[in-house]
């Protein structure tokens, strides 16, 4: 494949509106990204404490939410159906508008030009329009908390029949229950859009010299990911719709006859809820792993340039993430062993699972060696990487025990699962994103972030998530069932005060968050300025100023000869070869 | 910082595992005649874990506190084999522990998801509903009647929807909240589900399964020892999800039959 | 660690002057162009969702016996016609553009019109169907049958806005001529035709 350079001549922005708001650069786009996550998560964390401290007191009124919500909360405490339309809205913000919208279509946007030395995306005025419709997805979604009985309550998997047949199934199962579809439909169209843009990039828009070989580990993973996305949201998106022509139209795809409900025989019949789950799954896992391989590629990023030594098994680590790229696609039935559905299909779906810790452990174990014998500067965003690779362990290692049948017959649908995905997703996603913060803060802002406050909010991070998240899968292990707004079970009662503890470590942890926040704002608004390259780092958004100018290389493409991995043996401050550095150079 | 993250991450693995084996939260007493195989994987499972968990998160304390820059020229180290031994490792190790763990694993389930139920097994219908549990028994003919949706009446108690009037096999049917069972039996459930999805467990019996509207869901057991447990609800199903459940009570043959004697009788 | 921004060994050489797109002539062979990337792409996504929408359908027919087969609207293989016609009048357009540039508008319009036709005959079968009462809920097979036709109606209704726009680019007095823009609306209108045909036959055979 040759590499061609990048012809967009594109003018630079004039006006507040078109330089700020309806941007068509690729860097405006990918900080409106971040922005809009970082509103999403600051939401789903609220709603995370709401639904924590409801566990743990679920009598004690929580002051100021009667007037917030006062159909789902009178007198401050949350009720049943509003307990799970906060975990319904939580499970759908953070997964799709922040685990999607940061690593992938935030950072991505940023850097995959810059890395691979463009001047920007393939298609400008398509990721503006992407952005401008995740928003509009965003909106709607957010709506559902204001119009009639209020969000849904089918959690973010939303399953048939409960969440195809309307308002007679429960508070929040009518209109809220559409607005959800709407939104996610909305959301599949941004992200395929997205996903285009990101894979021509990378093919067609690589800078001379920059060869498939050569592009930052990061930049693989973006791509990847996009490869993935753009076969996984292509299937949610007619699922969404089939489920709307379900609630709306009379059809009947995922709702069977006979079906009595609030005393009415449902007007439907023959549809089959398990196809529902099949589509649902057949997305619904390929997109964690759209969720962690950014992550993946950020810490394979940020991991050498603090250890000061290349990555160990660079071309091995991109042929696992390919490998678990294809494998993602095989697994889906492990979310759906105890659903009805012909159990020899559940042995056939513990195959592929278990293959695919092969080479999950793989890429972590290249990690670890990368740190062997390296000479580590524990900076802030460093710290982040070191605690990507023990959270995403503690969360590997759990989905050992689901990947299989016989044990997930006693382990799902309880807090084992709620403890595994978290790791992953919630803790280890999240790591990679607080990493990539912090490392390209200065690049983006043209400022560095404190170091101190980093470090408190990494230290309180690490150990506040091991103590929310780690207790879940003791739970799990007693049989403490998921999804249930109160533990009125006589053998749940004795699990509560575990509960409380939980409850309070998630609560100290989100305060914790208070300081990054701080720190983000404040380096925004007034930081110190950063240079070009504070990291001592090797790939090409490091060769131009920080932040980049409007087309990123200020007209002069950069021209590459060395791949992101060269680091000298001393980890002496200039040890090292930057990727536009000149042919000949080497580390001193 | 590099010897507090080791610290820290050690004493993280080092607690973790320690209350892990130590049981303080753990799997209540077994009661199923299939239980013990699925305790068995567990516990494998959870050696093999165990040990995966705590040696990598110690490598990377390890290697974490020794492998800090302390500016003193030393040069970087790459690991001795590169990338090979990794590949190796995850392949051949992890890979062998994966197959073998498929290959017992798939016996135990296929012994409990795959097989027949025993011929001579009692026989029960469950009706799942948004909130509760519901339980038949076939009665002296040992035919269930019929069900029909739109005669369910929950005021009346018909929650399965018989029509005893023009259906003879659903005279004798008994229904019933609990789900009674004799000790050492088989028992061969049949799940349905009303309105929408529901699920059946019962964590001492080592059992889950999903209830799925429009189709009829078979799921069997043995129960080993005499009690009262709780059958609860584990698939989202509205707002009262968190408070469905029956119970279920293993008594002796003669109980047993005591019991359903009774119970026809009020029917 | 102060801000180093490039080891002081290593000065980043003065820049090589940029390589102009020189204007493109006949003889000239289209440098890699993302807007042809971008189209396979989509034509990749596109046939993953309707992929999804035939697995959805092959559940749904085994999955209850309301199925309720029905005669396709012979209008539907008229309507083949006009979009297959419409891929010929594109496709000699496209070659006219090699010779003639602005002798191509003309094709593309004939392209446009018969596009439109396609999109009418389907709603006009459509009605023909709601004429028998077969509507979007009455049977899973008509259900099916709207949702595909309605898809595609949509995917074709983009593929006319591409050709306008291309029309646009077209008529300009002034600008390069738009051979990628017309190359690209060329393969997805194409897709578009190949696709009907595969609806075409699981239609006919399923429903």
């Amino acid at each position: 494949m040759t590499e061609t350079t990048a012809q967009h001549h594109h003018a630079p922005p004039r006006g507040f509106l078109r330089t700020h708001v309806f941007s068509l650069d690729h860097k405006v786009i990918g900080k409106q990204y971040l922005d809009l996550a970082l509103v999403a998560v600051c939401t789903g964390m609220l709603l995370s404490w709401l639904m924590r401290f409801h566990l743990a007191w679920p009598e004690t009124p929580i002051p100021g939410l009667d007037k917030v919500s006062p159909n789902g909360a009178a007198g401050g405490v949350i009720t049943p159906e509003y307990y799970l339309a906060l975990m319904t809205m939580h499970g759908t913000i953070m997964v799709f508008f922040v685990l999607t919208t940061a690593p992938f279509a935030g950072f991505g946007n940023y850097f995959l030009p810059i890395q691979v030395g463009a001047e920007d995306m393939a298609f400008p005025r398509i990721n503006m329009t992407s952005f401008w419709v995740t928003l509009l997805a965003f909106l709607v979604l957010v709506s559902a908390f204001v119009v009639g009985d209020g969000p849904p309550l089918s959690g973010w998997t939303a399953y048939a029949p409960l969440s195809a047949v309307g308002k007679d199934a429960g508070p929040g199962q009518g209109v809220g229950q559409t607005l959800w579809a709407v939104s996610i439909t909305l959301f599949c169209v941004a992200q395929l859009l997205g996903a285009l843009n990101f894979i021509t990039t990378t093919l067609d828009l690589r800078t001379k010299g920059m060869s498939l070989a050569r592009m930052p580990y990061a930049t693989w993973a973006w791509f990847i990911t996009s490869v993935i996305g753009l076969i996984a949201f292509a299937v949610l998106m007619p699922a969404c719709i089939l489920l709307i022509l379900d609630r709306m139209a009379g059809t009947s795809f995922f709702i069977p006859g006979g079906l009595v409900i609030s005393d009415r025989l449902q007007p439907h019949s023959g549809g089959s809820p398990l196809l529902w789950q099949h589509l649902f799954w057949f997305f619904g896992h390929p997109e964690v792993y759209i969720a962690i391989l950014p992550g993946f590629g950020i810490i394979s990023q940020i991991l050498p340039v603090f250890a000061r030594k290349p990555l160990l098994g660079p071309r091995v680590l991109i042929s696992c993430l390919i490998a678990i790229a294809f494998l993602s696609y095989t697994v889906w039935g492990h979310h759906m062993f105890l659903s009805g559905m012909n159990p020899f299909s559940a042995t056939l779906f513990s195959v592929p699972t278990l293959v695919i810790t092969i080479p999950a452990t793989i890429v972590t174990l290249l990690w670890i060696g990368t740190i062997y014998g390296a000479k580590l500067r524990f900076t802030t965003p460093a710290l982040f990487c070191l605690g990507f690779v023990s959270v995403f362990v503690s969360g590997g290692i759990s989905g050992f025990f689901l990947a299989q049948p016989s044990i997930d017959t006693y382990l799902h649908g309880t807090y084992f699962v709620v403890g595994h995905f978290h790791f992953v997703m919630g803790v280890a996603a999240m790591f990679g994103i607080f990493a990539g913060t912090y490392f390209w803060a200065p690049k983006m802002f043209g400022r560095m972030m404190n170091e101190t406050l980093g470090k408190w909010h990494f230290w309180l991070t690490f150990i506040g998530v091991y103590c929310v998240f780690m207790p879940m899968h003791y739970l799990g292990l007693a049989g403490n069932v998921r999804r249930y707004s109160a533990f009125t079970d006589d053998y749940l009662k004795p699990m509560i005060p575990l509960h409380r503890f939980i409850t309070i470590a998630a609560l100290f942890t989100g305060a914790a968050q208070l300081i990054f926040l701080f720190n983000l704002v404040r380096t925004r608004l007034r930081g110190p300025k950063a240079p070009d390259n504070p990291w001592e780092a090797t790939t090409l958004e490091w060769s131009t100023t920080s932040p980049p100018p409007f087309d990123n290389f200020g007209g002069r493409p950069p021209v590459v000869h060395h791949g992101p991995n060269e680091y000298g043996a001393t980890g002496a401050a200039g040890d090292y070869v930057m990727q536009a550095s000149p042919p000949s150079a080497r580390p001193a | 910082m590099g010897k507090l993250f080791a610290v820290v991450v050690t004493i993280i693995a080092l607690v973790s595992t320690a209350i892990f084996a130590s049981h303080v939260w753990w799997l209540p007493v077994d009661v199923s005649a299939h239980g013990p195989a699925i305790d068995r994987q567990l516990m494998e499972t959870m050696v093999t874990s165990g040990v995966l968990f705590v040696v990598s998160q110690l490598a990377l304390a390890v290697f974490a506190w020794r492998y800090a820059d302390r500016k003193d020229g030393r040069r970087v180290k790459i690991f001795p084999g590169g990338a090979v031994p990794m590949v190796v490792f995850a392949t051949v190790l992890v890979g062998a522990e994966v197959l073998a763990l498929t290959f017992v694993g798939s016996k135990v389930w296929a012994g409990i998801y795959q097989t027949p139920p025993d011929p001579n097994s009692l026989q029960v219908d469950v009706q799942s509903e948004q909130f509760a549990f519901y339980f038949r028994y076939p009665g002296a003919d040992r035919t269930f009647g019929p069900v029909h949706p739109e005669r369910i009446d929950e005021g009346s108690g018909n929650f399965f929807g018989l029509d005893p009037a023009n259906d003879t096999t659903a005279r004798d049917d008994i229904v019933v909240p609990s789900l009674v069972i004799p000790v050492n039996r088989p028992v061969s459930l049949t799940l349905r589900a009303k309105d929408v999805g529901h699920a059946f467990y019962v964590p001492e019996l080592r059992i889950q399964q999903d209830f799925v509207p429009g189709l009829t869901v078979p799921l069997h057991f043995t129960a080993t020892q005499t009690g009262k447990f709780e059958i609860v609800c584990t698939q989202l199903c509205g707002l009262g999800h968190y408070n469905m459940r029956a119970y279920l009570e293993v008594m002796s043959q003669e109980q047993f039959d005591q019991w359903l004697r009774e119970r026809a009788a009020e029917q | 660690m102060a801000g180093i921004a490039t080891p002081p060994s290593q000065i980043v050489p003065p820049p090589v002057a940029p390589p102009t797109v020189a204007a493109r002539t006949r003889t000239q062979p289209a440098p890699l162009e993302p807007a042809q990337t971008g189209v396979w792409l989509a034509i990749g996504t596109i046939c993953m969702s309707f992929a999804a929408l035939t697995s959805a359908m092959v559940v749904r027919q085994g999955a209850a016996p309301d199925w309720r087969h029905f005669q396709l609207p012979y209008l539907l293989y008229v309507n083949t016609v006009v979009l297959m016609a419409s891929s010929a009048t594109l496709e000699w357009s496209r070659r006219r553009m090699a010779t003639v540039p602005v002798g191509a508008a003309s094709g593309v319009y004939l392209t446009l019109a018969l596009g439109l036709l396609f999109v009418t005959g389907q709603v006009v079968a459509w009605r023909q169907l709601a004429a028998q009462g077969l509507f979007l809920a009455t049977a899973p097979s008509s259900s099916f049958f709207y949702v595909f036709t309605a898809l595609h109606g949509l995917h074709v209704l983009g593929g006319l806005a591409a050709l306008s726009y291309v029309l646009r680019r077209l008529r300009r007095i002034a600008g390069p001529v738009p051979r990628a823009a017309l190359r690209a609306a060329a393969v997805y209108w194409h897709f578009m035709g190949v696709l009907w045909l595969y609806l075409l036959v699981i239609l006919a055979t399923r429903v």
